[in-house]
């Protein structure tokens, strides 16, 4: 086994786990390229089908590319695919720094989705290399009743035991990518030939590294024109991942206090 | 500065080996500044990170620290602790490290626990300026129970002993016996500075008199922790799938291999099957199927027929098979603040079974920080202990000396993770690894009572009252088994003489002493009777002479095991089907374990009634009563053989040795049965 044998292997029997253990699930459905990996883990872990809701929370800003790609393949992968629109921006906390308050919009969205849909687990596609608070994660990880998340009274996991019993109205968020690097999952993609939307392909000098809202991400310098090319910049970057996503930045615990009121 | 990293001799990216790796030790010894300079001397930060965390402390008022670079939470920075495992990652020339923090404040052992866990090795933090102190000997025995194997010893502040190499001799001496003790011996212990960054990267003038690897040059010798790949097949089902016409059993190899075609059991409800095929999507081209998979993959099979199978049953090779247990000894940590006390509820979690139980005793405690150890009915919080375990229903487990993967547990307590612990002994493990029959361990309550009363019956009479009164007492055949020992050369006069209807076998493994086969023929002409013997099955025994060789059963408990089930076990198995009755010639002095065993029980797994008539009678009362009688007794018995079974796996007794000794001599004393009484 190679090193993407064993990440897979290892995501496989998490998504296995969460399906056993747990009551009524859903995949996030980002679009984004971990997403995308997620999706396809999943339908290795049940042989061709994604046994589960694939839900997107749509802020309504996303790039024309991400939603041509939603179309087409939620319908080739054959997913029961689930839209939820996320609310205005006026009813977001006024407190959080602008880009930071318009990417909470999703936090709000995926509350509401939470209760309407009555989900006990959410299966995300966070990594811990992304970001210095994911670094913090569990594999099953357990939400508060409003979908907080108390870094300070996390759970033991170890030995592959999860703890897939949240509190009465609370939920699990569970994380079957949760250590692979950005790196493994370029990889990957590669490996087995995953679709991809091809902002993340450099275009007059420059790509998306990380896609979010249309408005508030921005591309990084690069030239690479191909998934061969971006695995050699990234074995040679220090740029962090995140650094074209402006909430991540706007001040020192901007990302922190999102994590903390339930974002991803 | 980056002297660590060239990138011309960096293998391709995702093939690099990728070692996690754990750093613990004493809250304020200094882990995140390790961490830090690491990052920094092997040129991993990323760019600008350096300058921003010293730009937030110029801003906060504060002097800037390494550590700043892991405690990215808010609530660290104000506290000055680290209160999670951060997972970091960097760089050397030949691997991928991640690095995970693990806090030392000892409130935060549930998730300094959660890291080690996760870790392919560790790094143990010690302050020169303060020593071994609690939490550096906590840490260091939770490393051993966790199962990480790789450790060095980083001696942190020698700066402020003046770089003392009297100092650092001291630390190292008793780290080094602490850890050796516990079967972990230190890779290194390395003196450093990690806020100099004296010894992290590269040798240091200052720690001239130091001739050992600098901490960098020690992790490069770390290795991922391989998949259990040369032990037997341990593949726990996760779920069993029914999306279309297949009915697919997925689980992930947690040791040994698979083949298309193996013979494989489903325990703890031992369903034999053949594996049929490996499922795998997206579907593999026309001749590409696969047909073995290795330790590690996460897999689907179908097998060649119908078998319930279930979530957390275990499936391994028939030939060795995963024992089943409800009872269990076993070495726990406990995280929970409530203290684990004796009657708990418990739900176990081994695999991916979940099994109710009680904690039946408390056998000891130990706070490995105090180093105090002591018989208490109680383990508190953060505590060791040793305990029993009666579980609700029979769970397939290993000990965790044979299979780290199936022999560890996690306990939950309202519905939450409290502890987990290591299978020290499987403590009514029947037929040892070999059952056949049902796994239903209870006995029937009419089939206990019917022995309870016929005991008390049988109890004072004479060897051969016993056999006829049972005769008359119970309908259906009656079985004795014998091996030609003294004792069933004695009990086979009292049948014979006596004419009582019991139906007299021999289980000829093939393997029996010349002696043996000279002293059964000469038995039958004696008696002028036919001993009617029954044989390994053909398939079977060619099966396991192929895969283990014609005395592979030297090689491991586990082989010898494999040998018994197939040679003594299994044949056995078809002579005392339907019967309702079982003699045998076991008496109670002749091992330890064997003490345990009584006159008259109720079988659970054959659900016979089983009688030892000789139980009580000393091996001088079966010679002088063989003798008295003139029946043929073994020669070997006068060259000081007392239990005789096959050839290669019997010896004579030295002076003074127990009877059994003789049996499987190179295996531990206590647990020398085939399998056929083994409880």
């Amino acid at each position: 086994m190679d090193r993407l044998d064993e990440l897979e292997a290892q995501s496989i029997f998490i998504f296995r786990e969460a399906f056993a253990r747990m009551k009524n699930i859903a995949l996030l459905w980002s679009l984004g390229k971990d997403s995308n990996v997620m999706i396809w883990l999943a339908r290795k872990a049940f042989f061709g089908r994604v046994p589960f809701p694939v839900m997107h929370v749509d802020t309504g800003k996303k790039f024309a590319e991400m939603y041509e790609f939603r179309i087409r393949y939620a319908k080739e992968w054959a997913l029961d695919l689930i839209v939820e629109n996320c609310p205005p921006i006026d009813s977001v906390d006024p407190t959080l720094p602008p880009a930071a308050r318009s990417a909470a919009r999703k936090t709000e969205g995926l509350k509401s989705a939470l209760v309407k849909h009555g989900f006990d687990g959410l299966i995300t596609g966070i990594r811990r290399d992304e970001e210095p608070t994911r670094a913090k994660e569990r594999v099953f990880s357990p939400r508060g009743a409003e979908g907080l998340w108390d870094v300070r009274d996390q759970p033991p996991e170890f030995w592959n035991h999860f703890n897939a019993s949240p509190p009465p109205g609370a939920h699990l968020r569970i994380h079957p990518i949760l250590h692979w690097t950005e790196i493994d999952i370029w990889a990957y993609t590669r490996r087995e030939n995953i679709p991809i939307i091809p902002l993340y392909l450099s275009r007059n000098g420059k790509r998306y590294r990380s896609l979010g809202d249309a408005d508030i991400t921005f591309p990084v310098a690069s030239n690479a024109r191909s998934i061969d090319e971006i695995i050699d910049e990234l074995h040679d970057t220090k740029v962090p991942e995140r650094s074209g996503r402006a909430m991540d930045h706007e001040s020192e615990d901007a990302f922190e206090r999102l994590r903390t009121a339930g974002y991803l | 500065m980056n002297v660590l990293v060239n990138p011309e001799l960096l293998p391709v990216a995702d093939q690099r080996p990728l070692v996690r790796i754990v750093i613990v030790g004493h809250v304020d010894h200094g882990k995140s500044t390790l961490i830090g300079r690491l990052l920094y001397e092997t040129g991993s930060l990323p760019d600008g990170k350096l300058e921003h965390l010293k730009a937030v402390s110029a801003r906060r008022g504060m002097p800037f620290e390494w550590s700043f670079l892991l405690d990215a939470l808010q609530t660290e920075r104000d506290q000055g602790i680290t209160i999670d495992t951060s997972q970091i990652r960097f760089r050397t020339a030949s691997r991928d490290f991640v690095l995970i923090d693990a806090p030392g404040h000892v409130e935060f052992l549930r998730n300094m626990i959660t890291g080690a866990a996760q870790a392919d090795a560790a790094v143990l933090m010690i302050d020169a300026t303060e020593g071994v102190r609690e939490q550096t000997r906590r840490h260091g025995y939770l490393l051993h129970l966790l199962g990480v194997r790789q450790v060095a010893v980083v001696v942190n502040k020698m700066d402020r002993t003046g770089y003392s190499a009297a100092r650092f001799n001291e630390i190292a001496e008793e780290i080094d016996a602490y850890l050796t003790g516990l079967g972990l011996k230190p890779a290194a212990i390395i003196p450093v500075s990690a806020r100099e960054g004296d010894g992290v990267a590269l040798k240091s003038a200052s720690l001239a008199w130091y001739d050992g690897p600098p901490v960098v040059q020690a992790l490069d010798q770390f290795s991922p922790a391989a998949p259990l790949q040369n032990l037997p097949l341990r593949l726990p089902v996760q779920a069993v799938y029914k999306f279309d016409d297949r009915r697919i059993i997925a689980g992930r190899i947690e040791s040994g291999e698979i083949g298309v075609g193996d013979e494989i059991t489903v325990m703890p409800g031992n369903k034999i099957a053949r594996i049929r095929s490996i499922e795998n999507w997206p579907v593999p081209h026309e001749g590409k199927t696969v047909t073995v998979a290795n330790a590690g993959r996460s897999v689907g099979i179908t097998l060649d027929r119908e078998l319930f199978v279930q979530r957390g049953e275990i499936i391994a090779r028939a030939l060795a098979p995963v024992p089943a247990t409800r009872r269990l000894r076993a070495r726990v940590f406990w995280l929970h603040p409530t203290p684990l006390v004796p009657n708990t509820t418990i739900t176990l979690r081994l695999g991916t079974s979940e099994a109710r139980g009680q904690v039946s005793a408390i056998v000891n405690t130990l706070d490995p920080g105090a180093l105090q150890s002591g018989i208490s009915h109680a383990i508190p919080q953060n505590h060791i202990g040793e305990i029993d375990i009666e579980l609700a229903k029979p769970l397939a487990a290993d000990r965790s000396t044979e299979n780290p993967a199936t022999g560890r547990f996690a306990l939950e307590i309202d519905g939450r993770i409290g502890g987990g612990g290591l299978i020290l002994d499987l403590l009514d493990q029947r037929r040892d690894q070999n059952e056949i029959r049902g796994s239903d361990s209870t006995v029937p309550r009419a089939l206990q009572q019917q022995a309870d009363a016929l005991a008390a019956l049988l109890a004072d009479l004479p060897p051969v009252d016993r056999l006829k009164l049972l005769r008359d007492q119970i309908e259906g055949r009656i079985v004795f088994t014998t091996s030609f020992g003294i004792e069933d050369q004695a009990i086979l006069e009292m049948i014979v003489r006596n004419d009582i209807d019991i139906d007299v076998v021999t289980l000829d493994t093939g393997r029996l002493f010349p002696e043996t086969y000279n002293l059964w023929a000469q038995t039958e002409s004696h008696f002028g009777k036919r001993i009617r013997a029954l044989y390994p099955r053909h398939d079977a025994l060619e099966a396991l002479v192929e895969k283990q060789g014609i005395n592979g059963f030297y090689a491991s408990r586990e082989a010898r095991l494999a040998c018994c089930f197939v040679r003594k076990v299994e044949p056995l198995n078809r002579a005392l089907a339907g019967a309702t009755g079982w003699i045998t010639g076991l008496r109670a002095d002749q091992s330890a374990n064997r003490a345990d065993m009584a006159l008259l029980t109720a079988d659970a797994s054959y659900r016979l009634l089983k009688l030892n008539p000789i139980f009580d009678w000393s091996r001088e009362q079966v010679a002088a009563f063989t003798a008295s009688q003139g029946v043929p007794v073994n020669p070997l018995h006068e060259r000081n053989f007392a239990s005789i079974g096959c050839a290669p796996c019997t010896r004579a007794l030295r002076p003074g040795e127990p009877e059994r000794a003789g049996r499987w001599w190179w295996e531990e004393a206590t647990k020398k049965e085939c399998g056929l009484h083994g409880r």
